[in-house]
C-alpha cells in the first residue's frame, strides 16, 4: 500500500478532517483541526477541497519516510519543515517522491502545523468522520495518536504543479492577542464589575492547555452560582469554574457541562489561542452576535478570494 | 421558553429550572421540531435536562432565523406525556466486590446493603441528557435516602459498567475513565458500542429500570471482574 511511512510520530500527531457533527446527542464531541484556518490551507495548497483528511502535528518531532510520490504541504504554526534534511518553505506544495524523508521539528512558540497531501489520506471514517478525538478513543486510525510504524495510506499524485499561499494571504500569529467573545449562556449572572474584570484583564495561557480546553490565568471572576443543571456546550464556550480562572472550551470539549459560562470566543480567534504555548496572554473584547456573523462572513469572502499561485517544485 | 446566545453559530433554548419528566419530555419535542425545520442549517444539537442547545451553519442562516424557527417550533408543543418512552432494563450485580462505595453509602445513608439495592431497583429512571463521555446517560431521579455527594477524591479508573450515584443522578460508565461517582455495581449490558447499531441501548427521553442479578448470571452475560 502506498502511503506515508511513520518513522517519529511526535508529540500529538493526530488525523483530523473538518470534525464529526450529528453525533452530540450520544456525546460525542466535534474534533477536527483547532487551527481552521491553517488545515484549509493545508488542503487547497495539494489541490483537496477543504476538509479533506490531513494530519494536525502539535508541537512537532514528527519523521516520515514517502512510500509514494505525492505533493505535500506544511502549514500552520513556527516548526519547522525540512525534506531529505533541507529546510522548506510552509505555506506551499512540495513533490515528494518514494523515499523522502519528510520531518517537522519542534514547534517554538506556535504549536500547531499541518500537513496534508494530495487527495488526502485515506481513513475510514466512524461516525461520518475521521477526525481523532483521544479521549474517546475514536477515529484516526485506532482512536489515537500517531504511532511509530503507521502507515498513513494515500494514492500517488498526478502531475499537479506546486501551489503557494502569498505571504499577505497567511494568518499572522502573534504571543499576545485579543479574543473576541459574544455575551451569552449564563453572562447576566455576572455583575457589572465582575465583567469589567473580565473584559479588562490580561489572562496568562497556562500549562492546562490541550485539545479540550485552553485553562487561563488572571483576574479571579465570580460568578453568583456556582454550578447550573448540566446543558449543552458550544466550541469557543468560556467556562467559570469557582476557582474563577476561565477556561476556554475547545473541540475535544465535553458536549455537556455544569460549570456557568460568561459567552463564547469566536473560532477565527480561538484558532489563534489554540497556537499559544504555556506563557503567552489573552485579553478578551466583547462583540455583539451581529459583528461575530460579519467577521465570519468577511473571512468567507476574504478566503474564497485569496489567489493561491502556481510555484517552482 | 428562553432563548439566550451561545456562541457565534449557536443558541441555546431554555424549557424550565430543574429537572423534572414534563419539562424533558419538552425539551425532547423541541429537539425534533427544530431538527426537521432547520434541515440543512443544521450542525448538531444537545439536549440536556432543560435546555436545547442548537449549533446551525453561520454560513447559511443568521442567529435571527434560528431564534425565529426555535420560537416558532416552541409554540406548537403540546402538554408533554412523559411514559410512553421506550423502557430499557439493564441487569446490574450489585455487591461490595462490583460496587466498592455499596457498605459507605450504605452506612453513611443509615440503611443496609440490602435496602440501598431494593431503593435504587424501584423506581423508573428517565435518561436526562447524554455527555461528559460517549454513552454516559445522566439517569434521573435517584430517591432522596440514597442520594450521595460526589466522592472527595475521584478515582483515576472507574471500570467499564460500573453502575453509579452522584446527588440525585445514576449512570452506567460506557467506558473505563476517571470518575467520582458512588460505585454499587457493575451491568454487563455495554452502553456505547460504536461497533455495533444502535451504539446504545438507550436515547435521551427513554426510561430505564435496574434488575439485580447475581454472580454467576453477570459473568454468564459477560461481566468482568
Amino acid at each position: 500500500m502506498s502511503g506515508l511511512l511513520v518513522m517519529l510520530p511526535g508529540m500529538l500527531s493526530l488525523l483530523q478532517d473538518e470534525g464529526r457533527f450529528g453525533y452530540h446527542r450520544i456525546g460525542l464531541t466535534n474534533g477536527g483541526p483547532l487551527d481552521g484556518r491553517a488545515m484549509h490551507w493545508a488542503n487547497r495548497l495539494v489541490h483537496n477541497p477543504s476538509g479533506v483528511t490531513a494530519l494536525e502535528v502539535s508541537f512537532g518531532g514528527l519523521e516520515l519516510e514517502a512510500r509514494v510520490d505525492t505533493l505535500l504541504s506544511v502549514t500552520g504554526g513556527d516548526a519547522s519543515l525540512c525534506i531529505n534534511a533541507v529546510e522548506k518553505e510552509k505555506w506551499r506544495s512540495h513533490k515528494v517522491a518514494e523515499g523522502d524523508l519528510i520531518s517537522i521539528g519542534f514547534a517554538q512558540a506556535f504549536c500547531r502545523s499541518y500537513l496534508a497531501v494530495s487527495g488526502g489520506f485515506q481513513i475510514a471514517p466512524r461516525f461520518g468522520s475521521t477526525a481523532t478525538v483521544s479521549r474517546e478513543g475514536i477515529g484516526g486510525l485506532n482512536g489515537g495518536k500517531l504511532e511509530p510504524g503507521d502507515l498513513l495510506a494515500c494514492e500517488p499524485a498526478g502531475a499537479a504543479p506546486c501551489l503557494r499561499l502569498p505571504e499577505t494571504d497567511r494568518p499572522s500569529y502573534a504571543r499576545h492577542i485579543q479574543l473576541r467573545v459574544i455575551p451569552g449562556y449564563q453572562d447576566y449572572r455576572f455583575s457589572r464589575l465582575q465583567q469589567r474584570r473580565f473584559f479588562a484583564g490580561i489572562y496568562t495561557v497556562t500549562d492546562r492547555a490541550d485539545r479540550m480546553g485552553y485553562r487561563l490565568q488572571g483576574p479571579v471572576i465570580e460568578c453568583e452560582i456556582e454550578g447550573i443543571l448540566s446543558e449543552g456546550i458550544c466550541q469557543g464556550a468560556i467556562q467559570i469554574p469557582a476557582d474563577g480562572q476561565p477556561i476556554v472550551l475547545l473541540n475535544d470539549r465535553q458536549t455537556i457541562g455544569g460549570y456557568p459560562k460568561i459567552g463564547s470566543a469566536l473560532s477565527l480567534d480561538t484558532a489563534k489561542l489554540a497556537q499559544l504555548m504555556p506563557g503567552s496572554t489573552v485579553r478578551f473584547e466583547p462583540i455583539s452576535p451581529y459583528a461575530a456573523h460579519n467577521a465570519l462572513h468577511l473571512e468567507a469572502s476574504r478566503t474564497q478570494r485569496s489567489v493561491i499561485e502556481a510555484c517552482d517544485a | 421558553m428562553r432563548i439566550h446566545t451561545a456562541g457565534e453559530n449557536a443558541l441555546i433554548a431554555y424549557l424550565g429550572e430543574g429537572q423534572s419528566p414534563e419539562v424533558s419530555a419538552q425539551v425532547q419535542q423541541l429537539c425534533a421540531a427544530v431538527e426537521s425545520a432547520l434541515g440543512s442549517d443544521l450542525v448538531d444539537l444537545v439536549p440536556s435536562y432543560a435546555s436545547l442547545l442548537v449549533i446551525y451553519n453561520p454560513l447559511t442562516t443568521d442567529h435571527l432565523a434560528v431564534q425565529a424557527c426555535i420560537r416558532e417550533a416552541g409554540q406548537s408543543l403540546a402538554a408533554a406525556s412523559t411514559g410512553d418512552s421506550k423502557l430499557v432494563t439493564l441487569p446490574v450485580y450489585y455487591s461490595s466486590e462490583s460496587g466498592p462505595d455499596l457498605e459507605n453509602l450504605a452506612n453513611s445513608a443509615g440503611l443496609s446493603v440490602e435496602q440501598v439495592i431494593d431503593i435504587h431497583q424501584q423506581r423508573e429512571y428517565r435518561v436526562y441528557a447524554i455527555g461528559f463521555a460517549p454513552g454516559f446517560a445522566y439517569l434521573g431521579e435517584v430517591d432522596q435516602r440514597i442520594a450521595a455527594a460526589r466522592l472527595t477524591t475521584p478515582r483515576q479508573k472507574v471500570p467499564r459498567g460500573a453502575v453509579a450515584i452522584a446527588d440525585a443522578q445514576t449512570a452506567v460508565y460506557p467506558a473505563t475513565s476517571p470518575g467520582g461517582w458512588n460505585l454499587i455495581g457493575l451491568c454487563p449490558q455495554r452502553m456505547f458500542d460504536p461497533d455495533s447499531d444502535p451504539t446504545m441501548p438507550v436515547s435521551v427521553g427513554d426510561r430505564v429500570r435496574f434488575e439485580a442479578i447475581n454472580r454467576s448470571r453477570f459473568l454468564a452475560q459477560g461481566g468482568e471482574l
